[in-house]
């Protein structure tokens, strides 16, 4: 298979595009988004994460302390090397300010070594693991929008709470899904909950059929759905044609606006779902929907609302404390409350967790789907400390402090 | 209840039943990868590209024309076919000459064009296709609920199979393919059309292909990444099968279906290697394939 190596070869070259600027470091305020724009995660943020960026900069003037404020984004094609090594190269040759990390645990982990051993602010946005804020946290990561933590309390708890207490996993197999996984089962567990059993797939799996028939063998009421973006689509796909969504309760773990759009309501109608902001939810999270909207012609995600909200806070921190030194921007980002159409009250936590409100959310119905984009309705509104505890993570060192 | 290595007898039968449904996909997959490879030398590595346009095609069909499901069957390939005679005529034959690399690396690059205009225009998260009405609902077998539609899928790719089977192996033009693909210049001598052969045999394998795309287009989602995650197994399959062969194809494409359909049952996580093991042990015991000829 000499001709399979080098044709994997050539495709990793090709795959590998960047759409950057040209970047002279000075004059200039250099913010990277670092995602995956052409995976299964490509609908999450993707293009629409560097519209929000871009949105973010024009509200704030487009020039701050007198520079123009410029995004460099690139793909890692959910491989954590690429992103690392990207990271580096732009901190080195492009005068990085700030980084945004989109999609994939497993990359946000590598990127925060580079973060705290380059001194770059670094905002995990798309990726949900909460070692990002334990283990894996740096003083110079902010983990913005959800984690693992947050959706199990959201979800789990929600439906572990209606009397549904024996659960079966599906689980991506990689970093994200093993930590959502183990969230979910501590939330199952303390509430006299029971796991009955799980099995990893492959990151990418398209055939679910051979899991789901041994989740319903299992006995349990609870399909937990511990993966994310096309997966997710597929498991639950599957799931509804073998007739598992009528004699069990599915349970997103993570879904997102942009897999319920594209599985449809008639396939998603009643799932339950933890999110950090929805575009339908008050007067400013509309005005941003429609202005997303003009641009993307869909309605954003709650990664690409953190997107925005991520990039105009760092912006105005830079403001305040007249410079782009790291260490001055990240106590500044540090002492504030966080408030705009994002969250309200938001803080960061000693850890670098952005403690903020969760919406736990149902899927409607067909018929109760008045308008395009009229998906959700809330089941719970979960105010920061119940989402994500009222303590730092012990296993982070600056939690301690 | 009975059990086999630690799992009950059901869950085995069960798993079975549904390797024998990715089976299926892998044998039209691989056969139409072998007929290509048998006639033109081609590593077809667009062959992804074209079961996923067979599935937008489909879908593009039903959301804005109303052509429902059974024309899609028919409609969908003829479409894409004509597409893989365009490439064929265009780029592809200018190739024949040359080592098999520079088809490969066409092809290859081909499959990454078409994967990043869906991608442009219909998103990463991909599409729904509705299952027919008519085959909805599902048989219960005792040991699994078997929805009507992956039965139907089973029966379809087998039909397809067999007959492809017999048009290359029992009839006239199937004589034709042979005969060309052992010696063209002789064939040609015989005032037998070998190019136009040639240029048929592409668009009818990547009809094949985007056959494939249509019928799995109700149990997955259509997205423009179902294709690149398929072609390796395929590949694999083609390989292991003997390159070229049709009946190797077909065999074990189904044989790997169930293979693979074990493994998850066993140890979910090697599921998505066991057929490269099975491929590499090949290899090493019979270089030329299971069913191919040295």
């Amino acid at each position: 298979m000499k001709l399979k190596s080098t044709a994997a070869a050539l495709g990793a070259l090709i795959g590998f595009h960047v759409y950057s600027q040209a970047a002279a470091a000075g004059g200039q305020i250099v913010i990277g988004d670092i995602d995956d724009l052409s995976g299964v995660y490509a609908d999450v943020q993707g293009q629409g994460g560097v519209e929000a960026i871009n949105m973010a900069i024009a509200d704030a003037g487009g020039t701050v302390l007198g520079k123009k404020v410029i995004v460099l984004s690139a793909d890692h094609q959910n491989k954590p090397d690429i992103g690392a090594s990207k990271f580096r190269e732009w901190a080195d040759q492009s005068g990085l300010n700030m980084v945004i990390g989109g999609s994939n645990t497993g990359v946000s982990i590598a990127m925060a070594k580079v973060a705290a051993a380059k001194k770059v602010p670094f905002f995990p946005i798309g990726a949900g693991g909460a070692s990002l804020t334990g283990a894996d946290c740096t003083p110079y990561s902010i983990h913005y929008a959800y984690d693992t933590t947050a959706l199990a309390n959201g979800t789990a708890s929600a439906i572990v709470h209606q009397g549904r207490k024996s659960w079966f996993f599906i689980t991506a197999d990689y970093a994200f899904g093993t930590q959502l996984q183990e969230a979910a089962t501590r939330v199952v567990l303390a509430n006299g909950g029971k796991v009955l059993g799980a099995v990893r797939a492959p990151l990418g799996t398209t055939d679910y059929s051979s899991f789901l028939l041994q989740a319903q063998a299992s006995g349990a009421q609870v399909l937990g759905l511990a993966n994310a973006g096309l997966d997710f689509s597929n498991s639950l796909k599957g799931a509804d044609e073998f007739g598992l969504t009528k004699t069990m309760t599915p349970a997103a773990l993570l879904a997102f606006l942009s897999d319920i759009h594209s599985l449809t309501l008639q396939t998603a109608q009643g799932l339950y779902l933890t999110t950090a902001w929805y575009w339908d939810l008050n007067e400013e999270s509309r005005a941003f929907g429609k202005r997303f909207f003009a641009k993307m012609h869909k309605e954003p995600t709650m990664t690409q609302a953190a997107y925005y909200s991520a990039t105009l806070q760092y912006l105005n921190a830079v403001k305040t404390v007249g410079s782009t030194a790291a260490e001055l921007v990240m106590a500044q980002l540090k002492k504030v409350k966080i408030n705009d159409m994002f969250t309200k009250n938001g803080y960061i936590r000693a850890d670098g967790l952005m403690v903020h409100t969760m919406y736990v959310m149902q899927v409607k119905t067909p018929a109760e789907s008045k308008y395009p984009w009229d998906y959700y309705k809330v089941v719970k509104v979960m105010p920061g400390e119940e989402a994500y505890g009222t303590q730092p993570d012990p296993n982070c060192p600056l939690s301690a402090k | 209840m009975t059990a086999v290595f630690g799992v009950p007898l059901p869950a085995i039968l069960g798993q079975l039943m549904l390797g024998l449904v990715n089976g299926s996909f892998y044998a039209l997959l691989s056969l139409g990868l072998a007929v290509i490879f048998g006639l033109l030398g081609v590593v077809n590595f667009a062959h992804g590209a074209f079961y996923m346009l067979g599935a937008f095609a489909a879908y593009i069909g039903l959301q804005f024309f109303g052509v429902n499901y059974w024309c899609s069957l028919i409609l969908a390939p003829l479409s894409v076919g004509i597409l893989g005679v365009l490439i064929e005529r265009l780029f592809l034959r200018h190739l024949y000459r040359l080592d098999p690399l520079y088809g490969l690396l066409l092809t290859f690059g081909i499959a990454l064009i078409f994967e990043g205009i869906m991608r442009g225009l219909f998103g990463a998260s991909g599409k729904s296709y509705p299952v027919p009405p008519s085959l909805r609902g599902g048989f219960n077998l005792g040991f699994m609920v078997l929805p009507v539609y992956r039965a139907w899928v089973v029966l379809a790719a087998l039909t397809v199979c067999a007959a492809t089977w017999l048009l290359i192996e029992r009839t006239r033009l199937g004589a034709m393919l042979r005969a060309a693909t052992e010696n063209a210049p002789l064939t040609q001598a015989f005032g037998i059309n070998v190019p136009l052969l040639v240029m048929s045999t592409y668009g009818a394998g990547v009809a094949l292909a985007a056959l494939a795309g249509v019928l799995a287009a109700p149990v997955i989602q259509v997205s423009p990444m179902m294709g690149s995650s398929l072609v390796t197994v395929v590949f694999a399959v083609v390989v292991i099968g003997g390159m070229g062969s049709i009946i190797g194809a077909i065999v074990s494409g189904l044989v790997l279906g169930l293979i693979e359909g074990l493994t998850k049952v066993v140890y979910p996580e090697a599921s998505n290697i066991v057929v490269f093991v099975i491929m590499a042990v090949v290899l090493i015991w019979r270089p030329s394939g299971l069913f191919g000829r040295e």
